[in-house]
């Protein structure tokens, strides 16, 4: 069941499903990145739940006026000029009164969604309103998909993709260094404004298939989840693309494969996974790496510890440090240094003191910066600077150099 | 009276075309709420020069820097550049902001940086070529910085950060160079890398202003100096307006006398 329809081959609403998501997941991924990048994320929650008014206010212009109150595209345009508002209320209340923007994102998203709940309850006692299903706008709902609707969704996601290759640069630069921006002249409010511009175009877009309240999401799970992988932005943008495109096409094939899956939820679940994993996995940034670097360091210093307190004579009582001193064969079983011990001992000594002297030279001052009780000094001086160090110091004493 | 007189006395030949200067700034106020930051401020900066903005902390000299950016909406007061206003002469302007204003875990290398500076000729759409990233390996050259051109900018110390966002204004090729406290909290070398670069570029003919912090070096470093503190204190060579009375007047009592008077020495010497 979940291979064929991995194959699209579960009928013509899945498949419609299945690509629409995939393109969704795909805007949204790249769109989001830009919003985590600029540190503002949050901003699209208050733009998704900012859309309900819209949606219902629009129905019933459309009952009133004597249409079908169900009409996507004049849904989403209403969804998409109440969202509109939101922002430029968002943004009103950060520019012109003390309030920061987590506080003002609060009062905005609850106001309007508020308000929006109080318009579903007043349709559903509409006499054509009980059929409506704008609830379905909530969680997304892609039951009754059509061919117009996933036209909507490859549209709308097209002209995000492309508006994101056109404004990449200017919007990397606003998120990296806006004062740097403003001081070459870049229209900086105007680019956060097309910025959150295309949040809003992906969010309406993606009410249909992930619903309001989850498109947040799909909007900052998927370049999270990049950042593991990459150092440069716009390798962000583009895996967070593929993870969100990834995350649409596997939800919507998962969630066609077994009845009374909720598309939405299940795409939100799958690319929670991708992040799970990446937040193990990743080389460099990625939890279990950063583990196992913790560890080899760990062992580093204690062995590097062991070794000196050998060549001082003093006794070794962290039992981690003699397992490792044992297992490294420096120390017998009984805890007295071997022939190999006193030799590593004996030198580890000696290149403290070269260390010392290293660092009370002015003229070794670059050397003196890279020194962290572990680095061989073999790695920072040549070997003729060693021996004049050596000198200073009065040479090797008894120890093979 | 005395500040006034001070201010007259530190004020040289003013060009004969003022408006010719690389920065010219009249009448400049800026204020944050109801407290101006900056007063009134009028700055000639003298072309082919380095000068330091010098104040104390508070005294409104990253204000003032920002505000001839444009980075910081003046309440009143004009800024021409070269003669013209601002906005026309963006590309001949190059700037380093504070170290502090940066997000350091932004997901960019040091040659990502660099490029920005490139961002002019690049445009919106123009793919970065070879021609781009040499040009932008040239400046890190410059800064000492090449080796580490590969390198997330978080990895780099606080001095080497600061020398790559130079190497972003060099990219730039602008003719007057405006720096936000690039020797704060730099290692020697960084210091002396950056000073190296400035003093080429001054040879090269461009303009440099550095919001400076260090009274010790201002000596070594600049030919001008700017005293401010919310408004002008004094302008003109370090010779004639950076005395122990300028000073005095600039930092009142947060300078202690014999520091004053040890700078005062030193400009004697």
């Amino acid at each position: 069941m979940f291979v064929d329809a991995l194959l699209l081959q579960l009928g013509y609403n899945a498949t419609l499903v299945a690509i629409g998501a995939t393109l969704l997941g795909i805007a949204a991924g790249s769109t989001g990145t830009f919003l985590f990048l600029r540190k503002r994320a949050l901003v699209s929650d208050a733009i998704s739940h900012a859309t309900l008014p819209g949606v219902c206010l629009a129905f019933m212009v459309m009952v009133w006026l004597g249409g079908d109150g169900r009409n996507l595209v004049g849904l989403l345009l209403g969804s998409a000029i109440s969202a509109w508002i939101g922002l430029l209320c968002l943004n009103w209340l950060v520019q012109h009164t003390r309030l920061a923007e987590d506080a003002a994102i609060g009062a905005v998203l609850s106001v309007f969604f508020g308000f929006g709940v109080v318009l579903l309850t007043v349709i559903q006692t509409m006499g054509s309103g009980r059929q409506a299903g704008l609830e379905s706008f909530l969680l997304g709902s892609t039951a009754g998909m059509l061919w117009a609707d996933a036209m909507v969704i490859a549209v709308g996601g097209a002209v995000a993709v492309a508006m994101i290759v056109l404004l990449r640069r200017p919007m990397t630069l606003v998120a990296f260094d806006p004062d740097y921006a403003l001081a070459r002249g870049l229209p900086v409010a105007r680019i956060d404004l097309a910025m959150m511009g295309l949040v809003m175009a992906v969010t309406v877009v993606g009410l249909k298939i992930v619903g309001l309240i989850l498109i947040v999401a799909l909007l900052i799970i998927p370049p999270v989840t990049a950042r593991f992988w990459t150092e440069r932005s716009d390798v962000v943008v583009l895996l967070a693309g593929l993870v969100g495109g990834f995350s649409g096409f596997v939800g919507a094939a998962i969630s066609a494969s077994a009845p009374n899956l909720p598309t939405g939820p299940i795409i939100v679940l799958v690319s929670f996974g991708c992040f799970v994993m990446s937040l193990l996995l990743a080389p460099g940034r990625g939890a279990l790496a950063a583990l196992l670097r913790h560890l080899r360091f760990q062992k580093r210093v204690h062995l590097r510890q062991g070794l000196l307190a050998l060549a001082q004579g003093q006794p070794i009582y962290e039992a981690l440090t003699l397992r490792l001193l044992r297992r490294a064969g420096l120390v017998r079983p009984d805890g007295v240094a071997t022939e190999l011990g006193r030799a590593r001992a004996a030198k580890a000594l000696r290149d403290e003191r070269r260390w010392q002297a290293v660092r009370s030279d002015r003229d070794h001052e670059a050397a003196a910066a890279l020194y962290d009780g572990l680095r061989d000094i073999e790695t920072v001086l040549t070997r003729d600077q060693i021996a004049e160090v050596d000198r200073g110091i009065g040479g090797p004493k008894g120890v093979p150099a | 009276m005395s500040i006034e007189l001070i201010a007259s006395q530190g004020t040289v030949a003013t060009p004969d075309r003022p408006t010719d200067s690389p920065l010219a700034i009249r009448g400049l106020t800026v204020s944050y709420g109801q407290k101006p930051a900056v007063f009134s401020v009028d700055m000639t900066v003298q072309p082919g020069a380095m000068t330091a903005i010098i104040g104390p902390n508070g005294a409104g000299k990253s204000t003032l820097l920002k505000a001839a950016l444009g980075i910081v909406r003046p309440l009143s007061g004009q800024v021409q550049v070269f003669g013209a206003p601002l906005a026309r002469q963006r590309a001949r302007i190059a700037y380093v902001p504070q170290r502090a204003s940066i997000d350091w875990d932004f997901p960019t290398r040091v040659i990502d940086v660099v490029l920005m500076g490139l961002y002019r000729q690049l445009g919106l759409l123009r793919r970065i070529r070879g021609v781009h990233r040499d040009r932008a390996l040239t400046c890190l050259d410059r800064v000492g910085m090449r080796d580490f051109a590969d390198r997330q900018i978080g990895q780099l110390s606080g001095g080497q950060q600061q020398r790559v966002f130079l190497a972003r204004a060099l990219a730039q090729d602008a003719d007057l160079y405006l720096l936000d406290e690039p020797f704060a909290g730099v290692d020697a070398a960084t210091e002396k890398a950056i000073i190296g670069v400035l003093k080429s570029l001054r040879a090269e003919g461009k303009t440099v202003v550095v919001v400076h912090h260090d009274l010790a070096t201002v000596r070594d470093y600049f030919d001008n100096v700017f005293l401010i503190n919310t408004s002008k204190v004094a302008e003109g060579p370090v010779s004639t307006a950076f005395t122990s009375e300028t000073l005095q007047a600039t930092y009142g009592g947060r300078l202690a006398t014999v520091q004053v008077d040890q700078l005062a020495a030193t400009a004697l010497a």
